[in-house]
C-alpha cells in the first residue's frame, strides 16, 4: 500500500476566467448564410442558446437543470413555441459546461421562471433572424411571411417557402444578444425580437411527456454512478467517528492483502482507492485509523432547542416592520403566544452521492450529479488549482437532488483523490454518508405573538425565527471552503448567515417579521452543517406561522378559512384559499371539531404560502389512531397558482412530489445525533414516508394565469404541507403539536 | 479467493470469477457491466438494487453472488423492452412516475412479482406488497396509480 499526500501548493487557488469557450466539433455541414465556426460560448451570442441543425432540428442549450420534474420539456415547449417548430424537433442540452452557459443550475425553482427567459428570448430572436433571411431569399417583405412547422412561407402563397434547415441549418447565427452581465440565476439575455403574447401559445400550455421517463423505466438510463472511465479507480472516503476529530495514525495492516489499495490523506481528509469497487468498500471498513481526541461538539439531542434559544445571535434581520409593536401589545385585550420547533433534516437522497474526476496536470474532467454542474466545475477547478476553462464539467443524472446535498462534496473528494493517485477516480458514498454527512436543513425555533383587541381583531403581530443559518454551507460548491474536503483540509470558512420570514399577505396592523441565526454547533466539517434543503427554511417557518394563524383563529373561535380571508390582502392569496376550501367542501366552523370521540379521530386543516411569485393553499384531511397517536394524512386538496402554466401534467406531478415529500418531513423526518455524531445513518434510523402511509388522494386545482409570467413550482407546494397537517391534527384532537415531526410518540401521550 | 460462478442473466448464461462473498449487485454492475440496478443503501433497506432471483424480488446489494449460482436473474432492463414492455413499464410511462428514477428497480421488480402472484390486488394489497421500498422524490401517488393501471391492463 502507498500513502499519498495531496500536493497542496496549487490547491484552492482562485481562478480567473468566468466563461468557457469551446466550439462544438463537427456535425454542422457547410451551407450558405451564417458562420461556419461557432462563436465562443458566452451569454451574448445567440449560438450559445440555440442551434438549427442541417435537418432543421433545433437544439436548445439550457444552463439550468431538470432534476426529474420535466423542466427540460418545458424549455423545449417554450423554444418550440417561439420558433414555430414542432416540439419533437427540439432537443435540450443541459449540464455540460462546454455547451451551456452558467444559468445557475437547478436553484430556487427558477428553471422556467428565470432560466426560461433567456431561452424564450433566444428562440424569438432566432425566429426574427430566420424570417429576415427568408425575406431576402424569397424577395418578400418580412411582414408578408408566416411560419409553421419550421417552414417560412409567403402568406397566401404556400408554395413560396424555405425551411429553417435550408436557411441556417448546420451553420451558426453569429449574432450578438445583449445580456445583463450576471452569470447564474439572474442571467438575462435578450435579442431585438419580442416574444409571442401568451394568447398566441399553442405548445406552451400542453402536456407533452417527459423525455427521460422511458429510459428510466426500461433500466437504460445511465446515472453518474454508472460512469466508467478507462483506468478508473474506485474511491471511498473515511469519516470521523467523532465529529471534528482528524486522523492521527493510519495502520494499513488490515488492508494490505487487498490488491492495489492506496490511502490518500491530508489533515482531516482521508480516502482510499482500489482497482475494484468492492475492494474499496472493504478497505474503507477495515483500515485502522486512530483519531484525534476531539471534544464531542454537540449538545444532547433533547437539549437542541434550548441550545438554540440560549445561543448568541450571530445575525438578525427584520424584513417586515410596520406600525408600532409595543403600544399595540400594551393596549391588547388579549395576547396569544406560541413557540414552535423544527429539527435538522437530511436530503437523504435515494443513493449516496457519486462523482468521477479525471484530474491531469493540464486539465480535468468532472462527471457529477450535482444540480449545479457549472459551479461544481468551478469548485473542482479551484480544488485542483486549474483554470476554470481547463475543467470540463459534465452533469449525469444523480440519485436524487433537492438542494445542496452530498453531491457537492463528492466532486471535490473525487478530484483530490484523482490528483493524488494520478488516475481517474470514482467516489461514491456509503449509505451512512448520504444520511449522516450530507449538509442538513437547519433546525430552528419560531416565536409568535398576536395582540388582540376586545373584539378579537389582531392589532399587533410578531413572528421571529431563530435557527442555524440556511447558508452555513453556501448554495453551491464553487468554493471548496464550503465542501467537506476543503473544511477538513483547513480552508478559511465562509459560514454565510441567512434565514427567512413567513411568506404571506396578512394585513395585520403593527406587524414584525424577523429572523436570527446562531453559530453552527461545530464550525468545520460538521455532519450537522446547514445548507439548502428543498424550499430552504420554508417548511419550518410556514409550519410555525400557519399553525399560529390557526391558533389565533381558535383563540377567538373563528373558522380557519374565514379568519385567513378576513386578513389576507393579496388577491391571488385569497383566490387559492377560496379554491382549496371550495374543492374540499370546507364547512365553516372553528377548530377543534366538537365531537372528538371514537378510536379514529379525523380532522381538516388549511395552510397557505407564497413562494417567489407562486402561491399555494393546501387543505389536509387526517385520520389519527387514538391508541397509537399515528397520523395518516389521508387526503390533500391543493390550490396552486404559479402564473402562466407551461405544462399542466408536469406541474401536477411536481406538486404531488412536493406534497408527499412534505408529508414525510412533517410526520417522520428528524436527524438524530448524540454528543459526538449523527446517529440517523440509514432508512431505519431516518424513516421517510412509506407507501403504506401515502395519502389516499392528492387533489390538485391548478389556477392558470396567462397574464402573469411563469413562476417556479418546484418547491412552493412543499411549504404549507406541515402546517396544513398540524392544523388538521388540532382539528381532529384538540391537541396542538408545536414540535415537528408530528410523531406518534409526541401525539399519543396527549390523547390519553 | 475468486471462484467461478455461473448464472443466467436476463436469459443469457453468464460466468464470472469473483470472490464468492461479493454482493451480487457489485458483480452485476462491475464485472458484467450492467448499469442497472443501483446501489442505494447496501443494507437491503431501500430496494434500488432489486432484481428477480428465480422470480423472487431480491435485494442484490445484500446477496452474496455465491447464493445466486445457478439461478435465473432478471433485472429491470430484462423485464421488458420498449418494443415489448412489461405492463408495469407501460403503466409507469403512462403515469409518468419517476422523478429521479433511481428507486425504480425496487418498485417495478417488486410490483411485477406482486401482480404475477396477485393479478388483481386491492389498494391495500398493493400498499402492503410494496411497503418498505423507498422513493425519496415522493412519487408514491403515481406509483400506486401505475400499479393499479397495470393490474387493470392484465
Amino acid at each position: 500500500m502507498t500513502q499519498f499526500a495531496i500536493d497542496r501548493r496549487s490547491l484552492f487557488k482562485t481562478t480567473g476566467a468566468l466563461v468557457v469557450s469551446i466550439s462544438i466539433p463537427g456535425g454542422f455541414a457547410a451551407a450558405a448564410p451564417g458562420a461556419a465556426v461557432k462563436p465562443p460560448l458566452a451569454p451574448d451570442q445567440l449560438d450559445s442558446w440555440l442551434a438549427v441543425k442541417a435537418d432543421g432540428d433545433v437544439v436548445a442549450y439550457f444552463g439550468k437543470m431538470d432534476m426529474g420534474q420535466g423542466v427540460d420539456v418545458a424549455i423545449a415547449q417554450i423554444v418550440a413555441e417561439e420558433l414555430d417548430v414542432p416540439l419533437d424537433r427540439v432537443s435540450v442540452v443541459m449540464g455540460d459546461t462546454a455547451l451551456t452557459v452558467n444559468q445557475g443550475g437547478a436553484s430556487g425553482s427558477t428553471g422556467i421562471q428565470k432560466g426560461g427567459i433567456a431561452l424564450r428570448n433566444a428562440a424569438a430572436e432566432a425566429r426574427r433572424v430566420l424570417i429576415d433571411m427568408a425575406s431576402n431569399q424569397l424577395g418578400v417583405p418580412a411582414d408578408r411571411l408566416e411560419v409553421a412547422g419550421g417552414v417560412v412561407a409567403v402568406s397566401g402563397e404556400p408554395s413560396r417557402k424555405v425551411s429553417y434547415g435550408e436557411l441556417i441549418g448546420g451553420r451558426y447565427f453569429d449574432l450578438p444578444m445583449t445580456w445583463n452581465g450576471k452569470l447564474g440565476n439572474d442571467l438575462v439575455a435578450e435579442g431585438q425580437a419580442k416574444p409571442k403574447p401568451p394568447a398566441a401559445y399553442k405548445i406552451v400550455g400542453q402536456s407533452p411527456p417527459r423525455f427521460d421517463v422511458p429510459a428510466k423505466v426500461f433500466g437504460k438510463l445511465d446515472y453518474v454512478t454508472d460512469i466508467k472511465v478507462p483506468g478508473m479507480l474506485h474511491g471511498r472516503m473515511i469519516r470521523a467517528p467523532v465529529a471534528g476529530a482528524v486522523p492521527v495514525t493510519v495502520d494499513d495492516g488490515p488492508v494490505n492483502d487487498i490488491p492495489g489499495v492506496r490511502v490518500v490523506r491530508d489533515k482531516g481528509f482521508i480516502g482510499i482507492v482500489a482497482e475494484h469497487e468492492w475492494d474499496a468498500v472493504q478497505a474503507a471498513e477495515r483500515l485502522k485509523v486512530t483519531w484525534s481526541e476531539a471534544t464531542p461538539p454537540f449538545p444532547q439531542m433533547a437539549a437542541l432547542y434550548d441550545h438554540i434559544r440560549q445561543a448568541p445571535v450571530v445575525k438578525r434581520e427584520v424584513p417586515v416592520a410596520t406600525g408600532e409593536i409595543d403600544p399595540a401589545f400594551a393596549g391588547a385585550a388579549r395576547i396569544v403566544e406560541a413557540e414552535y420547533e423544527w429539527p435538522f433534516q437530511s436530503h437523504a437522497s435515494m443513493g449516496p452521492a457519486c462523482a468521477v474526476v479525471d484530474a491531469r496536470a493540464d486539465g480535468a474532467t468532472l462527471w457529477t450529479g450535482s444540480q449545479k454542474p457549472h459551479f461544481a466545475r468551478d469548485g473542482v477547478a479551484r480544488a485542483l488549482g486549474l483554470p476554470q476553462d481547463k475543467v470540463h464539467g459534465i452533469w449525469v443524472p444523480g440519485p436524487g437532488s433537492y438542494g445542496r446535498n452530498d453531491a457537492g462534496d463528492a466532486g471535490i473528494d473525487a478530484a483530490l483523490l484523482s490528483k493524488a493517485v494520478g488516475r481517474p477516480v470514482r467516489v461514491q458514498g456509503m449509505r451512512y454518508e448520504g444520511h449522516a454527512w450530507d449538509p442538513k436543513g437547519p433546525a430552528s425555533i419560531h416565536r409568535a405573538r398576536a395582540a388582540l383587541d376586545k373584539d378579537g381583531a389582531v392589532i399587533g403581530y410578531v413572528f421571529e425565527s431563530k435557527g442555524f443559518s440556511r447558508v452555513d454551507i453556501d448554495t453551491n460548491e464553487s468554493d471548496p471552503s464550503c465542501s467537506l474536503a476543503g473544511q477538513l483540509m483547513g480552508l478559511p470558512l465562509k459560514s454565510l448567515q441567512g434565514f427567512g420570514v413567513p411568506t404571506e399577505s396578512y394585513g395585520f396592523a403593527n406587524k414584525r417579521l424577523a429572523w436570527e441565526t446562531v453559530a453552527p454547533l461545530l464550525d468545520r466539517a460538521s455532519p450537522l452543517r446547514t445548507a439548502h434543503l428543498r424550499d430552504p427554511v420554508g417548511p419550518q417557518i410556514q409550519f410555525a406561522s400557519e399553525s399560529f394563524i390557526d391558533e389565533i383563529a381558535a383563540a377567538i373561535g373563528a373558522d380557519p378559512v374565514a379568519f385567513r380571508l378576513r386578513y389576507l390582502t393579496a388577491p391571488r392569496d385569497i383566490a387559492v384559499i377560496k379554491a382549496a376550501a371550495e374543492r374540499a367542501k370546507w364547512q365553516p366552523r372553528p377548530s377543534p371539531r366538537p365531537d372528538r370521540s371514537g378510536d379514529t379521530l379525523s380532522g381538516r386543516g388549511i395552510a397557505y404560502a407564497q413562494r417567489s411569485g407562486a402561491v399555494v393553499a393546501i387543505v389536509a384531511e387526517v385520520e389519527i389512531d387514538r391508541h397509537t397517536g399515528k397520523v395518516w394524512a389521508r387526503k390533500f386538496i391543493v390550490a396552486h397558482d404559479c402564473g402562466l402554466i407551461i405544462n399542466p401534467h408536469g406541474l401536477r406531478r411536481c406538486i404531488e412530489g412536493n406534497v408527499v415529500q412534505g408529508t414525510s418531513r412533517a410526520l417522520a423526518e428528524e436527524v438524530a445525533f448524540d454528543r459526538a455524531k449523527v446517529t440517523s445513518v440509514d432508512w431505519l434510523s431516518y424513516p421517510i414516508l412509506d407507501i403504506t402511509e401515502a395519502p389516499e388522494t392528492v387533489d390538485i386545482v391548478l389556477i392558470n394565469r396567462p397574464e402573469l409570467p411563469p413562476a417556479g413550482a418546484g418547491e412552493s407546494s412543499i411549504r404549507p404541507v406541515a402546517a396544513a397537517i398540524a392544523n388538521a391534527v388540532f382539528d381532529a384532537t384538540g391537541v396542538r403539536l408545536r414540535r415537528a415531526p408530528l410523531t406518534p410518540e409526541r401525539l399519543k401521550p396527549a390523547l390519553a | 479467493m475468486a471462484e467461478r460462478i455461473v448464472f443466467e442473466l436476463n436469459g443469457e448464461a453468464r460466468t464470472v470469477e469473483v470472490a464468492p462473498d461479493t454482493p451480487l449487485l457489485y458483480v452485476l454492475r462491475n464485472e458484467i457491466g450492467l448499469n442497472n440496478p443501483h446501489f442505494g443503501c447496501g443494507l437491503a433497506q431501500c430496494g434500488a438494487c432489486t432484481v428477480h432471483v428465480d422470480g423472487a424480488p431480491t435485494r442484490s446489494c445484500s446477496l452474496p453472488v455465491s447464493a445466486a449460482a445457478g439461478a435465473e436473474i432478471t433485472t429491470l432492463a430484462g423485464l421488458g423492452t420498449p418494443a415489448k414492455p412489461h405492463p408495469l413499464q407501460a403503466a409507469f410511462i403512462a403515469e409518468q412516475v419517476p422523478q429521479c428514477g433511481y428507486c425504480l428497480n425496487g418498485w417495478i421488480m417488486t410490483a411485477a412479482a406482486l401482480l404475477r402472484d396477485t393479478p388483481h390486488p386491492s389498494d391495500q394489497q398493493i400498499r402492503d406488497g410494496l411497503s418498505g421500498l423507498k422513493c425519496r422524490c415522493g412519487t408514491h401517488m403515481a406509483i400506486l396509480r401505475a400499479v393499479r393501471r397495470a393490474a387493470q391492463a392484465a
